[in-house]
């Protein structure tokens, strides 16, 4: 492995003590308490659900491909929707950030390891487990959840199928995760910068990153009491969400929603960060507005806890309500506007190259934005009474989290793959890739606006006739972006695999402490702080 | 090491931040309930059977609707006996309710009130009513349920109309468990 050299000039002085390199076997991941172990795992993982999510997705896309029941049954249908989007939010996007978090954050704060290194072996093995169990459900009597990845009470309670115990723990083991990831970067940020590392000197992925785990640490605490409510409605005769003992059904939505709304932005955060890392390199200027950037995410954090009530104006709540959360979800659209404005100024008059990440990069400002504007339509009060529960509502989500939060991480694997492997990958190949998925995923989504503009609702496994050809379209787009994402994992295997060198500083724009490190880099980052000026 | 030192202090209040966090999801149960009575909002209405308060008469008429709904796989039959009254405000009338278990089970129902216009559900006083306990009834056995009610004077002058709608609710199985404890 490419730790030896550094494994024979650590020998003489601290055989005794420690060993350097990996452990030997299978115990080396078991018990591995390094970041990139620990990051290497958490990205694979995330891409082993992505797969089985992406699976889920293709059956729901096939079954919608024509009106009628063609291939599975509705309640199939429906544990299909739901463990879609519990197995993306859950056990692809949010791993996938940790992961990147635990490679890069101590690389690029000049730190040897996160700070709290056994912490950070539990919080991912915890992991395989919650996700084995939620996955089991689907082959218990009455099936897996089937109430929506929103699991609204009293269709995840009342009326749930018997499984739903299983996704509470589940839920349970996951946000237990979460947490300690969180606490961990936390930490790491705070105690382990080098000397010289001021606050406003991080890059602007630790930056996102430090905001995100704040908000892990304000909200799945949260979302572990809701289902701890609804574990004891409903096994021990407790009526926090029912009627008839005095509970309320509406009540479980501001509790969901309150942990909700900040947990899209732990989504799309980080992105935020790689995409501010990536942008500089291939336009080969600074980041345009820094500070802005920061004020900006700590804005929309901000905000994020202000905002819940806008999924569910239709539920009833009065006037200035309606008023308030409208306006507040608005005012988001200003950070966010800024974080736009500066990537663009970023690239204004930037010697621009198009390499992969870069593509991936300039494609999710465009596709974000497109997201952002559908969210704007759907903050308007009275206009979301008719688009609420419609496919709008899925094409605006989807836009923000596929090119939104998935694109990101696509980006920041090109982008640092040559670094964790030694190796640049195969830049056409990839190119191939991301143009697939581009044309995959517009095809797939944008068709739903319309769809849904006219009133087509979610979560049905069959629809009137005149939705017909949109849908057609959306699944023809839902396989080609799918059956592309076999390219991806070529990819990365094969730069895993093929020897072509690659140079410390990768990229001829990067900048930042991690490019001073060898590709691929040492299995300690930084025995020694380095000097930031 | 002072760095563990500094690791031990911070790990330690996220843990404390993360615990509260997990206390507030639940106080958010009872905020979410002094939210709704400080404003007003979502309709609810007072369980606890109020004292009779001495009401002025007032010439005021407004008309009062009565609505039944059963809960979802609630089977009885339930009904009130009279759609709408006449009423004045500040006068105590009395009306009813049907119900009739249809099932050939013994059943334990739960009926849940709600007002509408929200703004109207301070001044609909109860001073009893079936929704104060709960209602067994045997296999096919049928009751009329009485309802004693005034409606304060100081009500909005806009408010022509209130509407006082009973869900009925299965709670067989909560009841028997309950007392099967008692015993």
């Amino acid at each position: 492995m490419s730790t030896t050299t550094e494994q024979i000039t650590e020998t003489s002085k601290a055989d005794t003590e420690h060993h350097h390199g990996p452990a030997k076997g299978m115990s080396r991941w078991f018990f591995t308490t390094n970041h990139k172990d620990i990051g290497t795992m958490y990205l694979w993982f995330s891409l082993a659900m992505f797969m089985t999510g992406g699976c889920m997705a293709l059956m729901v896309r096939a079954e919608l491909f024509q009106p009628g029941l063609q291939f599975i049954e509705p309640d199939f249908f429906n544990q299909m929707t739901t463990m879609h989007g519990l197995i993306m939010v859950f056990g692809a996007v949010m791993p996938a950030f940790v992961g990147l978090a635990n490679w890069m954050i101590p690389m690029m704060i000049g730190a040897p390891d996160m700070a709290l290194p056994r912490l950070n072996n539990w919080s991912f093995w915890i992991l395989p487990f919650a996700f084995s169990i939620m996955l089991m459900t689907l082959f218990m009597d009455g099936g897996g959840p089937n109430f929506g990845w929103t699991f609204y009470a009293p269709l995840s309670t009342t009326f749930a199928p018997p499984s739903v115990t299983y996704f509470i723990f589940a839920v349970h083991m996951m946000g237990i995760s979460s947490i300690m990831g969180a606490i961990n970067v936390i930490v790491t940020i705070l105690n382990m910068r080098a000397p010289g590392m001021i606050m406003m000197k991080l890059p602007l992925f630790v930056w996102t990153w430090l905001i995100t785990a704040f908000l892990l640490i304000l909200v799945m605490p949260i979302l572990a009491g809701l289902v701890t409510m609804m574990l004891m409605d409903i096994h021990f005769s407790t009526s926090f969400f029912s009627a008839a003992g005095g509970g309320d059904p509406v009540l479980f939505q501001h509790i969901f929603w309150f942990f909700g709304h900040p947990e899209v932005y732990i989504m799309i955060l980080p992105a935020f960060g790689i995409v501010s890392e990536i942008i500089p390199t291939f336009a080969r200027k600074k980041l345009f507005g820094y500070s802005s950037m920061v004020y900006a995410t700590s804005s929309i954090a901000f905000l994020s806890f202000i905002v819940w009530a806008h999924h569910m104006f239709t539920v009833g709540i009065p006037l200035m309500g309606e008023l308030f959360f409208m306006f507040a979800t608005m005012l988001i659209a200003v950070p966010t506007g800024v974080k736009v404005f500066n990537w663009v100024a970023t690239m204004f008059r930037g010697s621009m190259t198009f390499e992969t990440p870069m593509l991936f990069s300039i494609a999710f400002v465009v596709l974000f934005s497109i997201g952002g504007f559908s969210g704007l339509m759907l903050a308007i009060a009275p206009a979301d009474f008719q688009y609420h529960d419609t496919y709008f509502v899925v094409a605006h989500f989807h836009y923000v989290l596929v090119p939104g939060s998935v694109f990101s991480i696509m980006a920041g694997v090109y982008y640092w793959l040559p670094k964790w492997t030694g190796n640049y990958y195969d830049e056409r190949m990839g190119k191939i890739h991301f143009w697939l998925s581009f044309v995959g995923i517009n095809i797939t989504f944008f068709p739903m606006h319309f769809v849904g503009l006219a009133g087509m609702p979610r979560r049905v496994p069959d629809y009137a006739l005149q939705f017909a050809d949109f849908n057609a379209i959306s699944s023809v787009g839902a396989f080609l972006f799918g059956f592309s994402q076999l390219l991806f994992i070529y990819n990365v295997v094969s730069c895993i695999r093929k020897r072509n060198q690659a140079s410390n500083r990768v990229w001829e724009g990067s900048h930042g402490l991690e490019w001073t490190l060898t590709s691929p880099p040492p299995y300690h980052s930084f025995t020694t702080p380095p000097k930031v000026d | 090491m002072s760095q563990t030192a500094n690791h031990k202090k911070l790990v330690t209040q996220l843990l404390i931040g993360t615990v509260a966090m997990f206390g507030f999801g639940f106080a958010l149960v009872p905020l979410y309930d002094v939210f709704c009575d400080i404003t007003g909002i979502n309709g609810k209405v007072d369980l606890t059977p109020g004292k009779y308060l001495a009401t002025t008469a007032s010439q005021r008429e407004i008309k009062i609707q009565f609505i039944a709904v059963n809960n979802e796989t609630m089977p009885w039959a339930f009904k009130p006996t009279q759609g709408s009254m006449q009423i004045k405000l500040g006068k105590t009338y009395q009306s009813s309710y049907l119900a009739k278990n249809l099932t050939d089970k013994y059943m334990v129902a739960q009926a849940v009130p709600s007002v509408s216009p929200f703004e109207a559900a301070e001044y609909l006083q109860k001073v009893d009513c079936f929704c104060f306990n709960r209602q067994p009834l045997e296999a096919g056995e049928q009751r009329e349920m009485g309802l004693t009610f005034n409606v304060l004077a100081g009500m909005p002058a806009h408010i022509k109309t209130i509407t006082l709608s009973y869900t009925l609710f299965d709670i067989t199985a909560a009841s028997s468990a309950a007392l099967a404890n008692n015993q």
